[in-house]
């Protein structure tokens, strides 16, 4: 179409090969693959569940397993993205009511999941911890 | 599509009244709705779930039953599991759209998730319900 007006540069969605890594894009991405490994991670839930409604040995298996050096490390995983997702979906939130769009507050929005994501998994753990004794 | 339907009547509502609204998908915002409700849902069941593994963290066999017997833990971890499936299940069909181009693996995908979500509901519930019903 020769006649076609010339193209303008509209933004695109977020697209690896056509926008430069940005923080903001990155927060998203990472909220999808927070969200994919929370999908699976539910397994472990019915597998605790069953576990305690099946029998103490099958019970012990579990706890075997979770309490285990990389059991931890894929629990203590598994907080992380529960609260990035969870915090990440209140962002979410907040920009369908279109609120914090500015490129100030997104930026400030994107940062304060990461920061509260990390900081609350470090707080529950702790207290998990504690309470454990 | 036919605007007539098999009973042979004209349909009561216009074609265009019909699909306002629905999109290509058929379901219109649907998805995009339900998404947001079950992300709120589980977003304040999420704050006792994690009460809940907190106390149970470490614990034995019988004090984890004891807890996940209590009627009022019971219906948090079911409203839980019927939350998070259905918030998870959409999800992921997002996924799949998303990067999975040939449409047979497409499909194929979408019904493999169908399925693992309502799996771990189930089992989850039912694990809830037998421990809470006493068996």
């Amino acid at each position: 179409m020769a006649d076609s007006p010339q193209r303008i540069d509209r933004p695109l969605s977020p697209h690896l090969q056509i926008y430069r890594p940005l923080f903001t894009m990155m927060m998203s991405i990472v909220h999808r693959i927070t969200g994919v490994g929370l999908y699976f991670g539910t397994a472990i839930l019915v597998w605790w569940l069953l576990a305690a409604a099946t029998s103490p040995s099958a019970f012990e298996s579990f706890r075997a397993v979770a309490g285990s050096p990389i059991g931890l490390i894929v629990l203590f995983g598994y907080t992380w993205a529960l609260l990035h997702h969870a915090l990440g979906g209140v962002r979410h939130f907040i920009w369908d009511f279109i609120h914090g769009f500015g490129p100030k507050e997104r930026i400030l929005l994107a940062k304060a999941t990461l920061a509260g994501s990390v900081a609350l998994t470090v707080i529950l753990w702790v207290v998990g911890l504690v309470v454990k004794g | 599509m036919s605007n007539t339907p098999s009973s042979g009547h004209a349909p009561m509502r216009t074609a265009l009244g019909r699909v306002r609204g629905l999109g290509s998908a058929r379901s219109g915002t649907d998805h995009f709705f339900k998404q947001r409700v079950t992300g709120l849902a589980n977003l304040v069941l999420m704050i006792a779930f994690i009460g809940i593994v907190i106390c149970l963290a470490g614990a034995s066999y019988a004090t984890t039953r004891a807890i996940l017997g209590n009627p009022f833990v019971a219906v948090i971890m079911l409203l839980t599991l019927l939350s998070v499936t259905t918030h998870m299940r959409i999800g992921m069909q997002v996924v799949i759209e998303d990067y999975v181009h040939s449409e047979a693996l497409k499909v194929l995908l979408i019904v493999a998730n169908t399925f693992f979500s309502i799996a771990i509901a189930l089992a989850g519930a039912f694990a809830v319900l037998k421990i809470s019903l006493g068996g």
